[in-house]
């Protein structure tokens, strides 16, 4: 396997810090106790009182340290290498974010400072929020959500309050077959109910569906554009004016957002609501890296619903916190995941709108580079050999039967984080791959490299691809059972 | 493996064998090649009404969660509670074993609107 970024290395094993655990060991020498000590079953309800201590690990610093730190270097990071984890949108994450995001004025601030001490953090919110506002074609945003799935529910709160204001009380929910699975979910939270509706066999939403789906019982469609076959819903205007007409509201899922920004705004074609992921499209942590933050934008006939508190600047050009009448109350304790949109600020900041549009235009190239390098050896089903910013391959023309969760094994020991598998659901075998616009052409070629040099080895020696990955410290782990019987407990 | 020809089938991979008035409810082998392994499965509630055509249940298997649609009208009157220990017999005898649901058919029941499997076998021929 010369060539590929995988290579192998002395590694370190690690047990669970508990079995490091030697009574009286500690890391920390906290000074003598100069005050009288307070007893805690006075300050708060004795019930809630410990009556033995936590079953903490007594451990050194040092040993703390090595330990953490030798579990790091079992994973694999953005920062390793090439991470094409479709619907995920694993772009680099600038180090300049860290640095803004570590500034004592914001990484200090204290949620409760009372808003005349917390000028800057406020004005940094309200600033991102008209900001997401520009690029979408929102009226309004809120930050509070944490997560793109929270801001999906969110949004669908703000919806229903709106209808409600209406005197309308719509329950059900279009959602075509492409969709993640948080839309369905989040509908369900919000205690409205789903309608699926199937895509056409280019794997785009036909007008005709919705209009035929389209019912006075309907209160929104939930629709991701691009969608997650990484295809631009070309008749999203129409299908938009077809909901609106009969009555209902549009969510635009903002997950795929990288593919458009600065190109193409939710807000213009007749999107009512959306979410974002700071952690997706604005290069904030993800995954294990950092929390993630769903901020939602709205129509104004929505944005009294949004929840409060929310930023505003007054008229000398102060800020401070509102609470409006109509708002749906708080989704998140304080104002959000702040750190994560100092990041997502920083980046904006960074790249400017001209910026912005070399995003989605890299991004949307870098996709479609993959797929001509890729796609004699892999079929796509759909898209005629066109993608936005990601490409869906799937195993159909793999030799001896080699699966898709055989290809991303045998990334693995080539040095690449697989691609999303078996979704969307609408491809058999589905790998789902989005290199991101911060990928190299060179690091797209070794990727195309790695995938065609499985494709070789499923025709000659479908075996070893049976048994991938090899060169990890640990082989092909035995998920069904692990799913089927897990152990969730230390022994 | 042979889609038996003693029983039923429809669109969505469910199998239906009915005995009086009574329909033995099961997924086929194709779902199951499609599922890989399965790992949970969630059964209606006894005597829970079900509809054919809507969800009553789900499958969860190691590469997606998959709804478990009624392929016949009426309630919800067996279930094969072994499936919570043993999700995998779903994967080793899906026609036999690994049954889901056992329901009592409504009188409009739907079941002439079931395929036989050579129609089923034509169907699974039709898809890509």
């Amino acid at each position: 396997m010369n060539g590929h970024p995988g290579a192998m290395t002395l590694g370190f094993n690690e047990p669970l810090i508990f079995d490091r655990s030697v009574p009286g060991r500690d890391g920390a020498s906290l000074p003598r106790l100069d005050v009288p000590q307070a007893d805690p079953e006075q300050l708060f309800t004795p019930a809630l009182c410990r009556k033995q201590p936590a079953a903490l690990p007594e451990v050194s610093e040092p040993e703390v340290v090595r330990h953490f730190t030798r579990l790091s270097t079992w994973n694999f990071g953005v920062d390793h290498g090439f991470y094409p984890l479709g619907s995920c949108t694993m772009k680099y994450n600038p180090k300049l974010n860290e640095w803004a995001a570590r500034l004592p004025g914001f990484a200090s601030m204290h949620p409760a400072t009372p808003t005349h001490l917390a000028q800057g953090p406020l004005q940094l919110m309200w600033e991102l929020e008209r900001m997401l506002a520009e690029i979408s074609g929102m009226h309004a945003v809120s930050l509070q959500p944490s997560a793109g799935a929270h801001g999906e529910l969110t949004a669908l709160m703000v919806m229903r309050a709106a209808l409600k204001r209406r005197g309308d009380a719509r329950r059900k929910v279009l959602i075509p077959d492409t969709a993640h699975g948080t839309n369905p979910a989040s509908v369900a939270l919000n205690g409205w109910e789903v309608v699926p509706v199937r895509s056409t066999d280019k794997g785009l939403l036909d007008p005709e569906s919705v209009r035929s789906a389209m019912a006075s019982d309907v209160a929104a469609l939930m629709l991701t554009n691009p969608n997650t076959l990484g295809l631009f819903e070309k008749d999203i205007a129409r299908i938009c004016a077809i909901v609106h007409e009969g009555g209902g509201l549009v969510f635009g899922d903002g997950a795929n957002l990288n593919a458009i920004l600065g190109r193409a705004r939710p807000g213009d074609y007749g999107v009512d609501a959306m979410q974002f992921n700071l952690h997706k499209t604005f290069s904030t942590p993800h995954g294990g890296g950092g929390p993630g933050s769903g901020p939602i934008g709205v129509v104004a006939e929505l944005a009294p619903f949004l929840p409060a508190p929310r930023p505003v600047r007054r008229d000398d050009g102060t800020f401070a916190l509102e609470h409006p009448g109509d708002a749906i109350g708080r989704v998140r304790s304080f104002f959000g995941n702040f750190g994560i949109m100092v990041r997502a600020y920083t980046y904006l900041r960074e790249l400017g709108a001209p910026g912005l549009k070399q995003v989605s235009d890299m991004a949307v190239l870098n996709a479609n580079y993959l797929l001509h390098l890729i796609q004699e050896h892999y079929h796509v089903p759909f898209g005629d050999g066109r993608c936005m910013h990601e490409v869906v391959a799937c195993d159909r023309d793999m030799a001896n039967g080699i699966s898709t969760l055989d290809v991303a094994k045998g990334l693995i020991d080539r040095g690449f984080h697989p691609p999303t598998v078996y979704f969307p659901l609408v491809v058999k075998g589905a790998l789902m791959c989005e290199p991101t616009e911060t990928e190299t052409r060179e690091t797209i070629e070794a990727f195309a490299a790695a995938l065609i040099d499985i494709a070789q080895q499923a025709a000659a020696d479908p075996d070893a691809l049976h048994h991938a990955p090899q060169r990890t410290r640990i082989s092909r782990l035995d998920e069904a059972t692990a799913a089927r019987r897990p152990v969730l407990k230390a022994p | 493996m042979k889609n038996p020809d003693d029983i039923k089938y429809t669109k969505s991979h469910e199998w239906v064998r009915v005995e009086g008035n009574t329909a033995t409810v099961g997924i086929t082998k194709f779902a199951v090649d499609q599922l890989g392994d399965v790992t949970l499965v969630e059964l209606p509630a006894m005597g829970e009404t079900v509809t054919a055509g809507d969800g009553m249940g789900t499958i969860e298997s190691v590469k997606a969660v998959s709804d478990l649609y009624a392929p016949i009208n009426g309630t919800v009157c067996a279930r094969n509670d072994a499936l919570e220990e043993k999700p995998e017999l779903v994967n080793d005898d899906c026609f036999g074993a690994g049954w889901m649901v056992k329901v009592e058919l409504a009188e409009e029941s739907g079941v002439d609107a079931l395929m036989d499997a050579a129609t089923y076998d034509e169907y699974l021929d039709s898809l890509d």
